[in-house]
């Protein structure tokens, strides 16, 4: 029995009928592991020996008190620290770090009782979207291991498109959750910003940065939104307000549904497929009683100036923090401090979190901050008012998530504006702040492309339903990549 | 449109504590002038009575209780740390 294409209700079916245990589950997440890894190279360090024991504890408790997630395997990206386990964000500079504790993610998933296997591979410091800039392997796309995955969140993507976990974590600054996702055909959700506690997420841009859930179903990945989701005392930008119970907000019913659709999103640079199967999936869930209606969101064409500028600066000043004094790599040539800050960065970082700091540190220097850093601060309210505007006529919104499928290892990665334009679709969403999701909705060439729903702030219930009514309605969701029929059973 | 020079670069990875050879600031020079003109598409836009957002949600300053906590445990603090010495971390020398 394999439960690579279970999800997670009937996993718990198969494990509450004493079909098999939780040990059994794990054991096949390690060996469905060890068998793909080395061809999809999703996972960094691994945590087999705690996993395994904590399996074995689990299968102890009673069926009464466990919940939903009870018992399941899941993969956390290498952004989020994990006590004991070491966390990189794929960067040389935290090679060997070793957290003395857990974000609030990694303990709420304890207590849902899920079982952390591992670490995920992920662009370095999330800056990336392709996972070509992690210093440690380039995760491939399970659909054609000559693509890329996706980035930042690719070795998230990646493995539940192998089957090796059923559910992972990534996180999403401009794109870093719904852009993999869309590339390796899963499903993958931004939150609304402050629904989901960053204390313990390494921090890149704060003011952008959302953890969230990666599945193969809707339905999963709401359960493991509400299990992660909440309010935080440790992070003073979480939002102080209730978690609805979202796999509850799966009612089917999407009558009388209004969507946006801004034209915008169907501009130069998308994809024909790309809109084709937008358009397509526009008319299944027209089937299903929503209406939609082109609009426009007139500031579209200037999120991606406007997001590198902020999303940089806030790096530039929060990667500051790395200078081989208390934690991670330290240089071996250095005769002042001054020069052991310098070479320690140097040695540790790589180019594109260079071109990075230095593009931050560029914008917030004296004489340029008033024309790019507020400038580009100003053009965010303009963006967020537009989907303010949008969001009082329509429920949804709803576009390509990416202008095209994965791309080749290699193709674009000497060209940072060509990588950077992959975001386009994604980008706005973080800006304005508000949730999205991206599902599976079509095919080119056998890779697989993805349709983006947008929501209003802490509306993920909506989102959620009209995913779920497309994934009903239609079958991406069933098909599997190759790597699943090789895979050791 | 802006013109990066390579001494731009170097001054500004100086800034960010990078150390970067000659050939690494020119490379970086294009790309990052590259860069920066397509910023300046935000030009285009009349900013002059707009708000900047710092924050996409409504939120107040949140002040934790003025209560003393133990700190961490020095052993834990260290545990990352390359070398250190008598509970003190050692880096190179500050003072000439």
């Amino acid at each position: 029995m394999t439960f690579a294409d279970k999800t997670a209700a009937q996993m718990q079916e198969l494990i509450h009928t004493e079909q098999t245990t939780i040990a059994e589950v794990t054991k096949q997440a390690f060996d469905r592991i060890e068998a793909l890894d080395p061809k999809v190279d999703a996972f960094l360090a691994m945590n087999k020996e705690q996993a395994t024991q904590q399996a074995e504890e689990m299968d102890k408790v009673p069926f009464a008190e466990r919940g939903p997630l009870f018992g399941l395997p899941i993969g956390v990206k290498d952004n989020i620290v994990t006590e004991g386990l070491e966390t990189t964000a794929s960067s040389r500079i935290l090679e060997g770090f070793n957290p003395i504790y857990n974000a609030t993610v990694v303990e709420k998933l304890k207590a849902a009782g899920m079982i952390t296997v591992g670490k995920l591979n992920m662009d370095e410091f999330a800056m990336g979207s392709s996972n070509e800039n992690s210093y440690y392997k380039k995760t491939k796309n399970p659909w054609n291991l000559e693509t890329v995955p996706g980035g930042s969140s690719g070795g998230s993507a990646a493995a539940v498109a192998a089957g090796e976990v059923p559910f992972t974590l990534g996180s999403d600054t401009g794109g870093s959750i719904r852009q993999p996702a869309s590339f390796c055909g899963v499903v993958g959700m931004k939150p609304t910003y402050g629904r989901v506690s960053r204390f313990g997420l390494i921090a890149f841009a704060s003011s952008l940065d959302q953890i969230g859930p990666v599945t193969r179903t809707v339905k999963d990945n709401a359960l493991l939104l509400e299990a992660i989701s909440g309010h935080d005392e440790r992070d003073s930008t979480s939002a102080d307000i209730e978690v609805p119970n979202f796999a509850e907000a799966l009612t089917g019913d999407i009558q009388g549904l209004r969507i946006g659709v801004p034209k915008e999103y169907f501009a130069e640079g998308v994809g024909e497929a790309a809109k084709q199967a937008v358009r397509d999936a526009l008319q299944v869930l027209e089937e299903k009683g929503a209406t939609w209606e082109e609009i426009s969101l007139p500031h579209s064409k200037y999120a991606l100036a406007t997001y590198y500028l902020l999303a940089s600066s806030e790096a530039s000043s929060n990667l500051s923090r790395f200078d081989g004094i208390r934690y991670g790599y330290r240089t071996q040539k250095a005769g002042s401090l001054l020069e052991f800050y310098m070479n320690t960065r140097s040695e540790g970082f790589g180019d594109e979190v260079k071109r990075r700091i230095m593009l931050g540190t560029y914008a917030l220097s004296s004489g340029y901050y008033d024309a790019y850093y507020k400038k580009a601060q100003k053009v965010r309210t303009l963006i967020k008012q537009d989907f303010d505007k949008a969001f009082e006529e329509y429920d949804v919104i709803i576009g390509p998530t990416t202008p095209t499928p994965a791309f080749k290892i290699g193709e674009i990665i000497d060209d940072p504006l060509t990588m950077y334009a992959n975001d386009i679709l994604t980008i706005p969403v973080n800006l304005a702040g508000v949730p999205a999701i991206s599902v599976p909705c079509g095919f080119e060439n056998g890779l697989p492309l993805g349709l983006q729903i947008i929501g209003k702030y802490f509306d993920e219930e909506t989102v959620y339903r009209v995913a779920d009514v497309f994934e009903q309605a239609t079958d991406f969701h069933k098909k599997t990549p190759q790597t699943w029929e090789g895979a050791a059973q | 449109m802006a013109k990066m020079t390579k001494e731009e670069v170097i001054e500004v990875a100086h800034l960010a504590r990078l150390a970067i050879t000659d050939e690494e600031a020119v490379h970086f020079a294009d790309q990052l002038e590259a860069i920066t003109n397509a910023m300046e598409l935000l030009n285009e836009l009349d900013t002059e009575n707009v708000e900047p957002t710092t924050h996409v949600l409504e939120m107040v300053n949140v002040l934790r209780e003025d209560k003393s906590v133990p700190g961490l445990d020095r052993e834990l603090v260290l545990k990352n740390v390359k070398e250190h010495e008598a509970g003190q971390v050692k880096v190179p020398t500050i003072l000439e």
